[in-house]
């Protein structure tokens, strides 16, 4: 499994943590590190990114394994961990009968904050995600768009060192879904806030995060920085030929390559790391087919997510 | 060119508290909130109706002697107790069932417990609103009520010949209040309704009365008072204010079946208050 570099100054890490609930391995021997900035953590549903998020939070207790958060044991001082994080949770979460203003500033002052500070930050971060005109009114007569806003407006108040965002665009319009992911961006890179952000979403997490921990089935898939595991791919190419195109496609698979249809008339080729465009020049030529378009593809996270967890 | 006020986000210069008071705050809130509600407030003001009719009484006693039969007693006390439990079964219900019903239902506990707070500290800031909204219609008139007795009488006479009275109304409110707090909190931790949290709360106090009633008409006894939620409290009550005990049953056994029933309490909202629910 690829591993970073930069593990000695990770904001977390798990090294071989197993979270069971009873007879179902949520998490399976997982060893993570999540390095400074924005860090996606990917995984199709059930994956056990969930999971992961709430084990670093302390709200599950590991059956084995250790986990640091900002260089604190989470098992040992949890507060301590929960103090400096902020957790935007994926499921709704407020509290009942407040406005936003008063949510906000309640959560600032659970986090410690004195209440007049809190009342301040709670203005001033329910501006900053977009609620500004909406803050006097009752969260519970919020679109779901705004749920989303509200969330990261609760986990942001105490100014956390280290942002948790499960499935932060859930249930949000496009332009609502722009806006949220524009934030994190502006907390990544020009607030100086660290994120986790975990989704099932690929787009999301190319668009913010610069690397990722890839999970599939209670286990760590792959990770590292998203250019590096592009370029650990196998160079793919996009082909159009006129002839057999069956027959050539047949030829490229004995030969190691993988094909595969784009629903236009392209091939997307990955080719094995000794071959390159003579091979399929000469390939072509062999089996009397004409190369009417060739030209190197780049790799996609979609493409790094599929071979991570072994799907074509 | 920087803007007069910038409405981006700022980080925090300021102060933060050491982990460990945030049951303060979610009590005093949760205090500011019940507050806030005009039918509440009616509750509290009909609560301590029997405080302002006793201090009447005892004004009146002290200052004419012919109405000397209005004078206080301990049975008087232990009176006020009495007629106070339809208001601590109010109190109980109106702002006990959401407390912890609530938040499950709005997934809010996942919110309190990402905070630097303990579940001790989130159960213990629930019970701490609770508790005090008990405590203010039975231990703060009852004391208040001897406070005024010494004043009406200019006398620590009754006080003096009967001192034990101080630990007694503070003990058996602590009792009252302690179990009816945590048996409430602890069922608003099964549910996500507050409305069907009372009526499982009131359920348990008036079936519980009932059944009692039932084996007492067909035994001829109440030998079996301690399967009564209240009629535990009124046996330890009548212990503690140094009155016999008006039933059959062990007095011991209803300070048992109290103490199971806190220990219940506490097991339930140590397996319901979570971060995350776990179903297996």
């Amino acid at each position: 499994m690829p591993t970073s570099g930069t593990e000695d100054r990770s904001v977390a890490r798990l090294d071989n943590v197993s979270v069971r609930f009873g007879a179902y391995d949520a998490l399976k021997d997982v060893t993570a590190s999540f390095s400074p900035g924005a860090v996606g953590l990917l995984g199709p549903n059930g994956a056990g990114k969930s999971t992961l998020l709430k084990a670093l939070l302390g709200f599950v207790t590991p059956t084995a394994g250790r986990m640091d958060v900002l260089g604190i044991d989470v098992a040992k001082d949890p507060q301590r961990v929960r103090a400096r994080l902020g957790y935007m949770p994926e499921s709704d979460g407020h509290i009942p009968g407040m406005n936003a203003v008063s949510f906000v500033a309640y959560c600032a002052q659970l986090a410690g904050l004195p209440r007049s500070d809190a009342m301040q930050r709670a203005h001033e971060v329910l501006y900053y995600v977009g609620l500004g005109e909406a803050r006097y009114r009752n969260t519970e007569t919020y679109s779901a768009g705004m749920k989303q806003r509200i969330k990261l407006a609760q986990a942001l108040v105490h100014d956390p060192d280290l942002l948790f965002l499960d499935e932060p665009t859930n249930g949000m319009d496009p332009k609502g879904r722009d806006e949220m992911l524009e934030l994190v961006v502006d907390l990544a890179t020009r607030k100086g806030v660290n994120l986790i952000l975990s989704s099932h979403l690929l787009p999301d997490v190319e668009a913010t995060c610069d690397r990722v921990v890839v999970m599939y089935e209670g286990a760590v898939a792959t990770q590292g920085t998203i250019a590096d595991l592009k370029q650990r791919r196998r160079q793919v190419f996009e082909v159009r030929v006129k002839g057999d195109v069956d027959t050539f496609v047949r030829a490229l698979e004995t030969a190691g390559a993988e094909c595969h249809g784009t629903g236009e008339d392209l091939l997307r080729v990955l080719v094995t790391p000794d071959q390159g465009p003579r091979d399929l020049f000469a390939l072509a030529a062999r089996h009397q087919v004409q190369v009417r378009h060739l030209r190197p593809s780049v790799p996609t996270l979609e493409d790094v997510f599929a071979e991570a967890i072994g799907e074509e | 060119m920087t803007p007069i006020h910038d409405q981006s986000y700022r980080r925090y210069a300021g102060v933060r508290q050491e982990p460990g008071s945030a049951w303060l705050t979610i009590a005093t809130t949760g205090i500011r909130t019940i507050l806030g509600k005009k039918l509440f407030l009616l509750v509290l003001l009909a609560a301590w109706g029997q405080f302002f009719v006793r201090a009447v009484t005892f004004y009146l006693s002290a200052n004419f002697p012919n109405l000397e039969i209005l004078a206080p007693s301990v049975e008087t006390f232990r009176q006020f107790f009495e007629i106070q439990e339809i208001f601590v079964l109010f109190v109980t219900v109106y702002v006990g069932s959401g407390l912890v019903a609530n938040d499950r239902r709005s997934n809010a506990i996942q919110i309190y417990l990402s905070k630097p707070l303990s579940r001790v500290e989130y159960v213990v800031g629930k019970l701490g609103t609770l508790v005090f909204f008990l405590l203010l219609v039975t231990l703060a008139p009852a004391l208040a009520l001897l406070f005024l007795e010494i004043m009406f009488s200019a006398s620590v006479a009754f006080v003096g010949a009967n001192l034990f009275l101080i630990p007694a109304i503070t003990l058996y409110a602590l009792v009252e209040v302690l179990l009816s707090a945590f048996t409430m909190l602890a069922l608003s931790s099964l549910t996500t309704s507050a409305r069907y949290t009372a009526m499982l709360y009131a359920g348990v106090v008036l079936f519980t009365a009932a059944l009692f009633s039932i084996l007492f008409g067909i035994t001829n006894s109440s030998a079996l008072a301690w399967l009564s939620f209240r009629a535990n409290l009124d046996q330890i009550g009548d212990v503690i204010f140094r009155l016999p005990p008006r039933y059959d049953s062990s007095w011991f056994l209803s300070v048992v079946v109290v103490a199971l029933l806190i220990g219940l309490s506490v097991f339930v909202l140590e397996r319901r208050v979570r971060g995350v629910e776990v179903v297996t």
